[in-house]
């Protein structure tokens, strides 16, 4: 019997593994790849409480729309965050996290 | 769903997910964040959001991901890291994400919503098409009455109906955002 108890703790296991790569990984786009996989796992624990939480016999609808929406916000973060990475890459040649510290002091 | 199938999916997506946490390759962590995706996607399946788990396999397994691996390549990033490890930076992650995933396990146990399945909270469709009556368009009651659940027409419905300048602050979002990367990766002529 699957309960809503189960998809809370995958999602929390998933956004726990992208917290645990963004701590401890050096690769910029690594980091950047768990950052995608700890929204996602945002977007399971919204869509678990949207099955099991009926309005008039039907999922609720609100929390689906939210993660439509979360969906299309991560989109735009990778556009704008991969450039970023290219504009870092080409003054830097490097995607090492270390080899940006110009604001360490 | 059948547990078995919850339980093979939810591996797929962990499994996946560690291997990008440990990758060396960063090809490799891409590849297995595709797969965790799509993992991902069938447990959104097995949850009844259909529209959800393609838009997840479409922009994320496909869009995002060929992103990644476009500027992988063409950064010609090879496997470095493996030097020297950063040991204090690795201890405290694993330790903080163990803590973050016992604290998360606790917090659900000790919740009596954690314990409703979903034989608990059956999908009501015939009953949804009369109590939805007026409100909703006939072409969404008409499924309902059919018997089958029309996921994509009611998520478009309630995101028109009640989220619609939600939807035109996403889209200029959107706008921002391409005009941004193409501000970004112009080169710059006059070095000052």
């Amino acid at each position: 019997m699957i309960t809503l108890g189960h998809y809370l703790v995958v999602s929390g296991m998933l956004f726990s593994l992208g917290l645990a790569g963004v701590i401890a990984r050096r690769n910029i786009i690594i980091v950047y790849m768990c950052l995608e996989m700890m929204l996602s796992a945002a977007n399971l624990a919204l869509v678990g409480f949207s099955r099991f939480h009926l309005v008039n016999g039907l999922p609720d609808y609100t929390a689906q729309s939210l993660v439509f929406f979360t969906i299309t916000v991560a989109a735009a973060e990778v556009a704008v965050g991969l450039a970023i990475i290219v504009a870092l890459f080409r003054s830097k040649q490097s995607v090492d996290v270390e080899s940006v510290t110009k604001l360490q002091g | 769903m059948p547990p078995l199938l919850f339980y093979l999916f939810a591996l797929i997506t962990l499994g996946f997910g560690f291997l990008v946490v440990t990758g060396r390759n960063p090809v490799t962590c891409a590849l297995a964040l595709a797969a965790s995706f799509v993992g991902l996607a069938a447990l959104f399946l097995s949850l009844d959001a259909y529209f959800i788990g393609v838009i997840q396999i479409l922009v994320y397994a496909g869009a995002v991901m060929v992103l990644f691996l476009f500027i992988i390549m063409l950064l010609d990033i090879k496997t470095e890291e493996g030097k020297k490890l950063n040991l204090s930076a690795i201890i405290s992650g694993v330790l903080l994400a163990v803590l973050l995933t016992l604290q998360i396990i606790m917090v659900v146990g000790g919740t009596d919503l954690a314990g409703k399945s979903a034989q608990d909270t059956p999908l009501a469709l015939a009953d949804a098409a009369g109590k939805l009556g007026k409100a909703a368009l006939p072409t969404i009651t008409n499924d309902l009455k059919a018997g089958t659940l029309p996921d994509a027409k009611l998520i478009g419905f309630t995101l028109f109906d009640q989220y619609g300048f939600h939807l035109q602050v996403i889209g200029l979002l959107l706008l921002v955002g391409t005009i941004g990367v193409v501000v970004l990766s112009k080169r710059e002529r006059s070095a000052p």
